[in-house]
């Protein structure tokens, strides 16, 4: 018989685990934990009836209807833009390539007060687009139009960024295979080579529809802002706490927060599905 | 199928990984592409597949032009390296994907499909598996779905590049012996790519030896073994003792070289190069020699031994532990080679360099 030796600890092989999980809960807690508990007590505070009252205020109402359409009508343009973009900065060689893979970031550097203003100034009546449209009886500036392609802007990026790479990472060999299997090209890109980018996709349109909702610089210029037509709800949220009522602008802002959440937890399921072939 | 491929050539830039190749294959053969890395083997592989393109040259199978045919039309089975199994869908739906993706007046319904799947299935001794993802999969069962893939279209070449690479040893013997079951089943044309001489030996009717974008030699084990074409293929069979020698009246003589053994042959007098594998020399002790045995180390069944000659040139000696005769340290031997090729010095001094290598014939009696 073996007498029971004392437990072995495992050792780490990588030091400094609990410094740097410490710093990371620490700056997790501070910069996003207690701001959503926060915004959450404050919510609780007013009682649900009020809280009830405050969201479902037509004004209120007209805000998240706006907003969330204009942000579906973004992502559902950015799924569809940010995906070629994505399949023509990794599958063709051509002069300016890299330019264009720069120019893809500009959104996310430019503050999104200038990139408002200058699509303002564009679309406007008497800006260069704007010129050419109003006659066609399309406005663009004031309407929920002007809304989405704010929304649009900020956000394509994400949807770019996160397909690219496991584009990139593709094997080449998956189609060559379909190929010397008989596969058409259409066929190789929706049996082959979309499922698999499909995840990374779902999230990056998942991620540029929640920056949509929560935008607000670009959207403010362009939007013109009026009640019941185009306000969006993080301007509300704004204007309410202009007007000092903490109590409606945490109401509003928790509705927001409570779309997000939603959203990423499909996105998420979503997400699992579609790689359900990972699993071991 | 009969393929037959004339004046290939390709390049990448600068390199020109194929430098015209001729070749022809019979349907129904198993043919090994065998050479080291950079020997076009992969390329001249994948042109055969359409998933690249010659600059100049002839591909016909059955006397029908392929290098106007895209890949898609070609029907052929490749079996990727990598396998290249879809991730996302089953084992099914992978071997079912070439019958699945027909245009729709082609396609088989879909019990003809299930059923097909299901008789391919059995031959890869997998049914089992059907369910499970590819990354649910060891290599060795990757490999037999990759392979099942390729066969459920019925191809008309099977094209397989470096298809054991990935695996261990024993699943390799396995799976070599195997493949050869499944091509006397199917008797489709094969050909497949590897740099590994056994499993090219084991397993081909023929074998062609690649090296630097040309073709060194076709033949059979036996031939190649016996009768290397060029000093590259001599080198590449594992004949690594380079000894220069003197040929007169057929014969080659060298200080301390035994050459009785080996056959006379009609060359012209002069200076030559003799190929000797490890393993084909015996050592007989000879005081006058100037080879001193200075090194030996056994791995159980081969005694690895070690020559010096004074001026510091080493050459080194496989012998069989259990039957070959005791040697010590220190002492002298006279090399006495059981087989080997000579080349004419200059050929063999060409072959070291980077210009092309001349097919040079080994002339025997």
């Amino acid at each position: 018989m073996i007498a029971a030796a004392a437990p072995i600890r495992a050792k780490r092989v990588l030091p400094g685990f609990t410094l740097s999980l410490g710093t990371t809960l620490l700056y997790l807690t501070v910069v996003i934990l207690i701001p959503v508990l926060a915004l959450i007590l404050k919510g609780a505070e007013i009682g649900p009836a009020r809280f009830w009252a405050i969201v479902t205020a037509p004004r209120a109402v007209a805000a998240f209807q706006v907003t969330i359409t204009a942000a579906v009508i973004a992502t559902v343009f950015n799924a569809v833009y940010g995906l070629l973009m994505a399949w023509v900065l990794v599958r063709y060689e051509f002069p300016g390539k890299r330019l264009l893979d720069a120019l893809m970031d500009i959104p996310f550097a430019l503050p999104t007060a200038v990139a408002g203003l200058s699509l303002t100034a564009l679309f406007s009546a008497n800006g260069w687009i704007g010129a050419w449209l109003e006659p066609q009886g399309i406005s663009v500036v004031y309407t929920i139009w002007g809304i989405a392609l704010a929304m649009a802007f900020t956000s394509v990026p994400f949807v770019v960024r996160t397909v690219q790479p496991v584009l990139e990472d593709l094997d080449p060999a998956y189609e060559q295979a379909a190929r010397t299997l008989g596969a058409s090209e259409v066929t190789i890109f929706t049996r082959v080579i979309f499922p698999q980018i499909l995840p990374a996709w779902l999230a990056g349109c998942t991620i540029a529809f929640a920056r949509s909702l929560g935008e607000f610089g670009a959207i403010v210029f362009i939007a013109g802002n009026l009640p019941m037509k185009t306000e969006i709800a993080a301007l509300l949220a704004f204007i309410r706490l202009e007007e000092f009522d903490y109590n409606g602008a945490s109401a509003i802002a928790l509705v927001l927060l409570v779309f997000a959440l939603v959203l990423l937890f499909v996105s998420n399921r979503l997400q699992a599905w579609a790689m359900r072939h990972k699993g071991v | 199928m009969t393929i037959a491929i004339s004046s290939l050539t390709k390049s990448f830039g600068p390199t020109h990984v194929l430098r015209g190749i001729d070749l022809g294959i019979e349907a129904g053969e198993l043919v090994a592409l065998l050479g080291p890395s950079g020997s076009g083997k992969t390329t001249l592989l994948k042109i055969i597949a359409g998933l690249d393109w010659p600059d100049a040259g002839a591909l016909a199978v059955d006397g029908q032009d392929w290098l106007a045919l895209p890949a898609q039309k070609r029907r052929i089975g490749f079996v990727f390296q990598s396998y290249a199994l879809f991730p996302h869908m089953t084992v099914r739906d992978n071997i079912a994907f070439g019958l699945t993706v027909r245009p729709r007046a082609e396609r088989p319904g879909k019990s003809v499909i299930a059923a097909r799947v299901d008789q391919l299935l059995g031959l890869l001794q997998i049914p089992h598996l059907a369910d499970r993802f590819p990354t649910q999969l060891s290599g060795g069962q990757r490999q037999r779905v990759a392979l099942g893939r390729a066969l459920a279209i019925e191809p008309s070449v099977l094209l397989l590049d470096e298809p054991f690479g990935a695996l261990d040893a024993a699943i390799r013997r396995d799976l070599r012996r195997w493949l050869r079951e499944v091509h006397e089943a199917t008797k489709s044309t094969t050909i497949f790519v590897t740099h590994d001489q056994e499993e090219a030996f084991e397993m081909a009717d023929r074998v062609v030896v690649m090296g630097e974008g040309r073709i060194e030699q076709i033949g059979t084990a036996d031939q190649i073994h016996d009768h290397p074409a060029s000093p590259f293929v001599a080198r590449f069979m594992g004949a690594v003792v380079e000894l220069p020698v003197a040929l007169r009246a057929g014969r080659v003589e060298a200080a301390g070289l035994d050459a009785s053994a080996l056959e006379r042959r009609a060359m012209a007098d002069g200076p030559a190069r003799l190929f000797l594998r490890p393993d084909a020399i015996a050592l007989e002790p000879d005081a006058a020699s100037p080879w001193v045995l200075s090194h030996k180390a056994s791995n159980g069944a081969v005694i690895r031994a070690t020559l010096r000659r004074e001026d510091g040139t080493e050459l080194p000696v496989d012998l069989l532990r259990h039957s070959a005769p005791e040697v010590t340290l220190g002492a002298a031997y006279r090399l006495r080679p059981l087989t080997g090729a000579v080349f004419s010095a200059e050929g063999a001094a060409q072959s070291g360099g980077p210009s092309p290598l001349p097919l040079l014939k080994e002339h025997r009696k």
